[in-house]
């Protein structure tokens, strides 16, 4: 463990002076100000501002992931020529690579609330925005990491994680959409809280939802929704689902990364 | 001294390595030498752990390096191509290792003099030459005196001032007692610096030896002509 802290220090300092960092604290920045702005309804900014960030944290933190373990493949060489183990090696690279973006996301969106005052009316809400974009920034790295380590090939790494994306964020709603219009007939909100479970962005998504309690829109399976996801064990449920799609892509990517050849 | 019994590694179907066994002895400049692909490099990985062994035993100074980390404190290692994270300095990289090895880099300051690093110390790797990164290659694995050194293609890339500067360093290793193993492709490089010679072909050790058996044995007085006829000779 303590291995593991002194690479998370070294890994920190390197990417927190990347410029895709920077870029990418900027980018939420620029977003939630832009929104704020435009909008004196801080629930529209806020709806906006949760949809812009389940699509780009996952795309970024997956392909960011990606490059930067393919790109430091010489490096990993160096350092496990060093005393070191190489489960404190990658785990020290992964926090080293997740943490940064985490806190960039963390700054750029909580600034423009800070500008605007919206803190005070949105606490809980900004609240949710935090933690359910932290988690995905560590969801997405882990399961980017997964990739990289078991394809060798950057190209066909590469291809895989925007395959998964479009699985995740288009492909898994469409399916959704498809098994709710096939099996009509049939009572299917426990498969559907069931199915929404094992997609990260789509739990992210429901959570913010019920905070907002705009799920009578989504009628009777908005009801049922918000009497699961609304009450503490499907938060509680949701929160060992997200941290379920952390440690099983983050635990087999370690084991792999153990046995492998450099 | 590094000891190597029935050492065998296989990548899926290829077996690149085909029960090798080999003691390297300390005091000596060792140079592992074969064409591509005969498994110069996956040897030294193999050392390092880098490589996980299929099967056999590495010892190093008696002590087992599988499931083993602690022994690369006795390693300086220095890897053919050097590239390091894009926005980290030679000093943050030198006190990350530091904090890693058991003992100080008692030696870093003569080697930045010598090769006149003290200005690119600050300066993130993105922005060094491919040159300054070798001598901090060089920097990484000789400023934590080490016991034993690997030196895979160590010159390329240096400039003669500083290629003539590692090479006294390495004599001078050689004369504290130090086990220093090295690839190389130029021949007369070799026969400068190396005493033991390991030839492999195909994953075999085909000749090992001193290179001056060598030259007496082919009757030749530049290695170069010697490893070739080896090479052929073998190949007959």
């Amino acid at each position: 463990m303590n291995l593991m802290m002194k690479v998370l220090r070294y890994e920190i300092h390197n990417s927190i002076r990347s410029k895709w960092v920077i870029l990418y604290t900027f980018f939420f920045f620029l977003l939630g100000y832009t929104l704020f702005s435009l909008s004196s309804d801080v629930n529209k900014a806020y709806i906006s501002l949760m949809n812009i960030v389940l699509i780009v944290i996952p795309l970024v933190s997956l392909i960011f992931g990606a490059i930067y373990l393919y790109s430091s493949r010489e490096f990993i060489e160096m350092m496990l020529s060093q005393p070191i183990d190489r489960k404190s090696l990658f785990t020290g690279i992964y926090f080293g690579t997740s943490i940064p973006l985490a806190a960039g996301y963390l700054i750029g969106i909580v600034t423009p609330f800070l500008i605007f005052g919206k803190v005070k009316e949105q606490t809980e809400g900004l609240m949710f925005l935090v933690l359910i974009g932290i988690a995905l920034t560590f969801v997405f790295t882990a399961i980017s990491f997964l990739i990289t380590v078991l394809q060798d090939d950057k190209a066909k790494g590469l291809g895989l994680i925007i395959l998964i994306w479009l699985i995740f964020s288009v492909i898994y709603d469409g399916i959704m959409l498809f098994v709710v219009y096939y099996f009509e007939e049939y009572p299917l909100e426990k498969v559907m809280i069931a199915l929404s479970v094992i997609n990260p962005i789509d739990l992210g998504r429901i959570l913010f939802l019920m905070k907002f309690n705009i799920s009578a829109l989504m009628g009777y399976t908005g009801a049922v929704f918000q009497s699961f996801f609304g009450s503490t064990l499907g938060v509680l449920l949701s929160a060992i689902g997200l941290l379920l799609w952390i440690a099983v892509p983050l635990f087999f990517s370690t084991k792999i990364f153990r046995k492998k050849d450099f | 001294m590094i000891e190597i019994k029935n050492l065998n590694k296989k990548f899926g179907k290829n077996h690149v390595l085909k029960t090798i066994s080999l003691s390297i002895v300390s005091g000596k400049v060792t140079a592992v030498v074969g064409p591509n692909g005969s498994g110069k490099t996956t040897l030294i990985k193999s050392v390092l752990g880098l490589v996980n062994q299929t099967d056999g035993e590495i010892l190093v100074d008696g002590e087992n390096t599988k499931g083993n980390f602690s022994y690369r404190n006795k390693i300086g290692y220095m890897p053919q191509a050097a590239k390091y994270p894009d926005n980290l300095t030679t000093n943050e990289l030198l006190s990350l290792v530091k904090d890693l090895r058991a003992n100080g880099d008692s030696r870093s300051k003569e080697l930045i003099e010598s090769f006149n690093l003290k200005s690119e110390l600050e300066k993130p790797f993105k922005n060094l030459s491919g040159g300054t990164k070798q001598k901090v290659s060089v920097l990484i694995s000789f400023a934590f005196n080490p016991q034993i050194y690997f030196l895979d293609e160590p010159t390329a890339g240096l400039d003669p001032i500083s290629s003539s500067y590692f090479k006294d360093l390495v004599a001078k290793e050689k004369e504290n007692k130090k086990t220093i193993v090295l690839t190389s492709h130029i021949m007369g490089e070799i026969q400068e610096i190396a005493d033991e010679i390991v030839f492999l072909l195909e994953g075999e050790i085909k000749y090992k030896g001193t290179i001056s058996s060598l030259l007496e044995h082919k009757k030749e007085t530049k290695l170069e002509r010697a490893i070739a006829e080896l090479m052929s000779g073998v190949e007959k």
